[in-house]
């Protein structure tokens, strides 16, 4: 027993809901295999009856048709609006009114019909089978069987989109984490068994937490690789939402899982131990609780000229295989710069005093002058020195518009 | 039968003496001077070595060649800065891959970076963990118990890592199986005064003391 919706609005979904064998014939057309629903529904018309009444709720405007094969089915839909049902044998019987243009034969073969008289389903099927495959060939023969509802094939069906959500409503408000902790278990438990069942893996993790006072409140988390490890999604969510708390309690929470590919690579006999990601992740979240956000990560340098311009990325991304070392002078930096108060000789620092730092400035070499992004709303020029002070340590001194500092010192 | 007879009986059994004390000696990672190298054979893995000094004394710089090497054997090397002290571009500079550095800024909380610096030892993985408290005042990180030192190198005993500690004075005490205490030499300037002078390179010494073992090789690091 096959169906057939044919209108408009959310087909393929309401399709789903019914059967997992759905094909998608036209656009406007879904046809999915209706066999054993009876067992669920009852008799043929009962299953139309709730077809009917769940393509309401789905706000679905369609004709229903339930007929023995697929096209019969489809040739209903598509021929009588409302809900139709062939029974078994009746097939030719019911569809005998319809008009033969519905069978979208070729121009051709259209033409010939008009020709001979040949309008309806019913003059069609009432035709000899060994003339028309002399006179109209195959097409004809096809068209023939259409029209007396004896087609027989079978669906091409389509992949059922994997969705991995869960949902779970809360029979009381819940204000705390770790009462809401159980709950994150439980459905991240349920989507990774899921997951696990179709040898698949998640990359990201959505949340949705719907508040008391109905707001609602939504975390992502995303995952450097592919895995289902269940502790560190509860572990990662944990640290989340104790950083980002939601503002009322919780009565409903959702959670979604991206599929994904699991990562498969092999490691190499000499290939160095490095962190393993899903572990790093889990140590940064929590380096994260301790330092705060925006202070744990990779250094990229910027392309500019400004001192001690660099943004942080999240995590590793090792790109160039790694350069010779050197070993070089480094100086370690003062943030924010240290304000100066800088006694001048001949128009050059002699003393310096910024609180710790102090001295008689006993060599330097400067001034370099270097200024930039003039053309921005955020310009920038200082005049920098290196200073030899009495104390034996070597400073980077600046002279900017507002003043006087120090920036870090030789090391 | 008391322990030092089954010893005995075991000794005899397999034919010789047996050192059931002794630990293996530690795996050990260039700093990228030879000098030093030569002189200490190198950091050992799997133990606390501290370089602590006064400003200016090559810490620093002796750290970030460090760091080099570690990232170019392809190793992932962490920094936890309790001044947000550490420069990436002098770090570039120095030859750092700065994507195989993770660089934990602590705010000046010398708390919060020992407890970070627990946990990526913890988290293991890493060639090169860094715990850079070079600007942190003597009394603040006086205040770190010996207790938490011990702590660190528990944690990081029998693992592949290199546990660094940079600090003003020497702070982790016997918790630490090298202490490389760097003294200022002289700075090398160039040119005349006040008109194409140049800082060129500062001159250092790291006092080695390991075991029973001391060196004190000297080396330079160029600005240029």
């Amino acid at each position: 027993m096959f169906a057939c919706l044919h209108g408009s609005g959310p087909l393929t979904a309401l399709a789903f809901q019914f059967s997992p064998t759905v094909e998608q014939t036209a656009p406007d057309t879904v046809t999915f295999d209706a066999s054993g629903l009876e067992r669920l529904f009852g008799f043929a018309q009962d299953i139309a009856a709730s077809l009917a009444r769940r393509a309401g709720e789905l706000g679905v405007e369609a004709a229903i048709a339930i007929a023995p094969n697929p096209d019969a089915a489809i040739c209903a839909a598509r021929g009588f609006s409302g809900t139709s049902v062939i029974p078994y044998g009746d097939e030719a019987k019911f569809l005998a009114p319809l008009p033969v243009a519905l069978l979208s034969p070729s121009p051709e073969l259209q033409e010939t019909f008009d020709r001979w008289g040949i309008r309806r389903f019913q003059d069609l099927a009432a035709l000899p089978p060994l003339g028309i495959a002399e006179r109209l060939g195959l097409e004809g023969l096809r068209l023939r069987e259409l029209a007396r509802g004896e087609a027989g094939r079978k669906l091409l069906p389509l992949a059922d989109p994997l969705r991995f959500e869960d949902r779970i409503e809360l029979d009381y408000p819940v204000e705390l984490l770790e009462p809401l902790a159980f709950v994150l278990a439980r459905l991240i438990n349920a989507l990774a068994t899921s997951l696990a069942a179709r040898a698949l893996a998640t990359d990201e993790i959505r949340l949705q937490l719907k508040l008391e006072n109905r707001a609602t409140h939504e975390r992502v988390l995303r995952l450097p690789v592919p895995t289902l490890d269940t502790k560190a999604f509860l572990k990662l969510l944990d640290l989340d939402l104790s950083q980002n708390p939601p503002s009322a309690p919780v009565v409903e929470v959702r959670m979604a899982m991206n599929p994904v590919k699991p990562q498969s690579a092999q490691s190499g006999l000499f290939v160095l131990a490095a962190p393993e990601p899903v572990k790093l992740e889990l140590t940064v979240a929590r380096l994260k609780a301790i330092v705060g956000p925006g202070r744990v990560g990779t250094p990229v340098l910027l392309d500019t000229h400004r001192p001690d311009a660099f943004r942080m990325t999240p995590a590793f991304v090792p790109s160039a295989p790694p350069s010779a070392p050197k070993f070089r002078l480094s100086i370690r930096l003062f943030r924010p710069p240290r304000a100066a108060q800088v006694a001048l000789a001949s128009g050059y620092p002699s003393f310096v005093a910024a609180g710790a730092i102090r001295g008689k400035i006993l060599d330097l070499a400067g001034p370099w002058r270097t200024s930039g992004d003039w053309w921005t709303a955020d310009p920038w020029l200082r005049d920098e020195w290196d200073v030899a002070l009495s104390d034996g340590a070597l400073y980077r001194l600046y002279c900017d518009p507002r003043g006087w500092f120090v920036e870090g010192s030789y090391d | 039968m008391p322990a030092a007879a089954l010893k005995t009986q075991f000794e005899s059994l397999l034919g010789g003496h047996l050192d059931w004390q002794s630990r293996p000696a530690p795996e050990c990672v260039p700093s990228g001077i030879p000098a030093l190298d030569a002189a200490t054979g190198g950091l050992p893995r799997g133990c606390l070595t501290e370089i602590f000094g006064p400003a200016s004394s090559g810490r620093t710089s002796l750290l970030l060649s460090i760091l080099a090497q570690a990232t170019h054997r392809e190793e992932v090397c962490a920094i936890v800065d309790a001044e947000d002290a550490f420069d990436p571009a002098s770090a570039a500079a120095a030859g750092v891959e700065l994507d195989r550095l993770l660089w934990v800024r602590s705010a000046q909380n010398a708390e919060h970076a020992l407890k970070a610096a627990d946990l990526l030892i913890q988290g293991g993985g890493f060639g090169v963990v860094v715990l850079d408290l070079g600007d942190t005042p003597p009394a603040t990180a006086r205040r770190i118990s010996l207790t938490s030192w011990f702590r660190l190198r528990r944690a990081v005993e029998n693992t592949p890592t290199v546990l660094i500690s940079v600090a003003r004075q020497s702070n982790a005490k016997t918790c630490a199986s090298l202490e490389l205490a760097c003294a200022r030499e002289h700075a090398a300037w160039s040119g005349a005064l006040h008109s194409s002078r140049l800082l060129r390179a500062i001159s250092a010494r790291p006092t080695s003391i390991q075991r029973s073992k001391t060196c004190s090789p000297v080396f330079t690091a160029a600005a240029l």
